[in-house]
């Protein structure tokens, strides 16, 4: 049986989760995913400002502070902090961690930005998977394309004695697939194990959201929040495993919480596609074993497609959100009447939006109309305006059409707090198939 | 028969995919399961959520979790960073569905 833990469910998780993990008790493996979709074009971006950086700063800060920990424990460290520069990112934490000899690996080869130009030219249309729309339309507006790699490579990595290996885009779920696939030997078409190792990927890939964080039931009496347990898999051979936690630590492991997180992001649960296998989510079988342990067996996988999945980011135009907050009495019918003077002096100005959003907090901001009419005395009413447009002009122009609502508007408002709100550059996320002859991982382990 | 809403039998958790919104909902006890899919389908969900669902709604079943899963198409404003929701990833929408009341027999929470 191997401990394979997760200390980090996102770049900016807790910082203190995976140095917890490390010193509370016996693990093999300890797992971190640094990364969203759109998180590689802000890496993208801060590498072509500075050709040092583009990876998950935390990730190095994490190995400085717990270097005493990983050189005593032996503990091997997998994560996807490398972002869009893993060979900085490896540089930058070997000099963090400080002891000569260590060996560190990098799974690349998941950055085909410079690559796009000539894929498409010769046939590889990277077709936008929710529109079908082929990446031709934006590429001149891309600003970073990576390549999902899986577990197989981090294994491969660790084939190679790497303690700690640090990678570009692979998969949430390869980074604990991969430690399985190096100890227990499994094979590339043992499929029922690679879901097995797919599913506890994804069961533990969100850090505490499968130990009680986020949980609908008992929230109230979750013990100790603020000291919640990050997730453990005790993994055996055959593919079985138990998803647990440190003792003494707070949250709690249920088949309740279980099941919340592994309905989290699903699609066809039968067809839960990597690049490593399918895995069937209708096969799995949990069993409560003990306290803050559930067992997972049974489950069942198919042949992985021919495709990698690519992230590609793009320039998608700007937005602005803005904010007042009104009070009692009227304070609903007020922000109302504040957002329609809005909306007409945006149009006195002729300025254009290709999106114009109204939004009341505390009425109807998360559930539509199905909260109902809210209360005639309701205490307040949070105005949110959002504007969204190709051109940066009108978006601009928007930010300063808030501010004076507060003194020529509507009375008992508050809350412009930091003044105008800004725009956002938007970058958008084009997922996009490759076939896998088309991208390899490139895999390095050297000793520090 | 009796009205209850689907927060007394079940639970719930959402996500997202681009401008699809996802929400799984679990059923509170074993025997609540039959009922769910009975009664929670996708027409009564795309029902449910008009306004905020534009497009079509899918149903999976998952009777190994006594869960179904719901893929709600067009429910982000374009999701991701492209929406101007201040739920852009459709986070809240499990608690929504939670609202949604049902027909069960009279003697069916006793």
């Amino acid at each position: 049986m191997i401990r394979i833990a997760n200390g980090q469910g996102f770049w900016g998780d807790s910082l203190e989760a995976p140095l917890e993990q490390m010193r509370r008790g016996p693990l093999d493996y300890l797992t971190l995913d640094y990364l969203a979709e759109v998180t590689m074009s802000i890496l993208q971006k801060q590498r072509s400002r500075d050709p040092r950086a583009g990876y998950a700063r935390d990730f190095v800060e994490m190995i400085g502070r717990g270097a005493v920990d990983i050189a005593s424990s032996g503990i091997k460290i997998v994560a996807n902090a490398g972002g869009v520069n893993p060979d900085a990112c490896r540089d930058a934490a070997a000099k963090a961690l400080n002891r000569p000899g260590t060996r560190i690996g990098v799974v690349a080869g998941d950055n085909i930005l410079d690559r796009l130009e000539a894929l498409t030219a010769r046939g590889v249309e990277l077709k936008s998977m929710d529109t079908g729309e082929p990446l031709a339309s934006i590429l001149p507006r891309v600003q970073s394309a990576n390549v999902y790699f899986g577990g197989e490579a981090i294994a491969h990595a660790l084939a190679q004695g790497a303690q700690i290996v640090i990678t570009g885009r692979t998969t949430d779920t390869g980074l604990v697939l991969g430690p399985m696939i190096y100890e227990f030997g499994w094979k590339a078409n043992e499929w029922d194990k690679l879901a097995a190792g797919t599913i506890a990927g994804h069961t533990v890939e969100c850090g505490a959201q499968c130990t009680g964080g986020n949980c609908q039931v008992d929230w109230q009496d979750l013990p100790d929040m603020a000291g919640i347990g990050y997730p453990i898999v005790e993994a055996e051979p055959d593919g079985a495993f138990v998803i647990t936690k440190h003792q003494g630590t707070g949250g709690r492991v249920t088949v309740e919480s279980i099941k919340e997180q592994l309905l989290y992001e699903m699609g066809d649960p039968r067809e839960y596609i990597t690049p490593d296998c399918i895995a069937d989510f209708t096969s799995i079988q949990l069993e409560q074993v003990g306290p803050d342990r559930v067992r997972f067996s049974g489950i069942r996988g198919k042949p992985a497609t021919d495709m990698y999945k690519v992230s590609i980011s793009y320039s998608a135009g700007f937005k602005a959100i803005g904010t007042l907050m009104y009070s009692w009495p009227d304070a609903y019918a007020k922000a109302q009447a504040a957002d329609a003077i809005l909306r007409e002096r945006l149009h006195r100005l002729g300025l254009r939006f290709d999106a114009i959003r109204t939004e009341f907090g505390g009425v109807n901001a998360c559930h539509g109309t199905l909260a109902g009419e809210p209360s005639p005395e309701i205490a307040e009413v949070v105005l949110r305006v959002g504007v969204r447009s190709t051109e940066r002009a009108p978006v601009e122009r928007f930010t300063k059409e808030i501010a004076p609502l507060a003194l020529n508007g509507p009375p008992t408002v508050t809350g412009l707090g930091s003044g105008r709100p800004k725009v956002e550059e938007i970058v958008a996320y084009w997922p996009a198939l490759i076939p896998k002859t088309e991208a390899s991982p490139a895999i390095s382990v050297e000793e520090t | 028969m009796a009205r209850v809403k689907l927060v007394r039998i079940a639970h719930a958790r959402s996500g997202d995919k681009g401008d699809t919104a996802n929400v799984g909902l679990i059923a509170l006890r074993p025997e609540f399961y039959p009922l769910l899919v009975q009664k929670v389908t996708a027409e009564r969900v795309k029902e449910h959520f008009a306004g905020i669902c534009l497009g079509a709604v899918q149903r999976f079943e998952l009777p190994n979790l006594g869960a179904l899963n719901f893929l709600l198409h067009e429910s982000l404003d374009g999701g991701g960073t492209l929406s101007l929701k201040a739920d852009a990833q459709g986070k809240t929408y499990g608690a929504a569905l939670l609202r949604m009341e049902i027909d069960v027999p009279d003697d069916f929470l006793k």
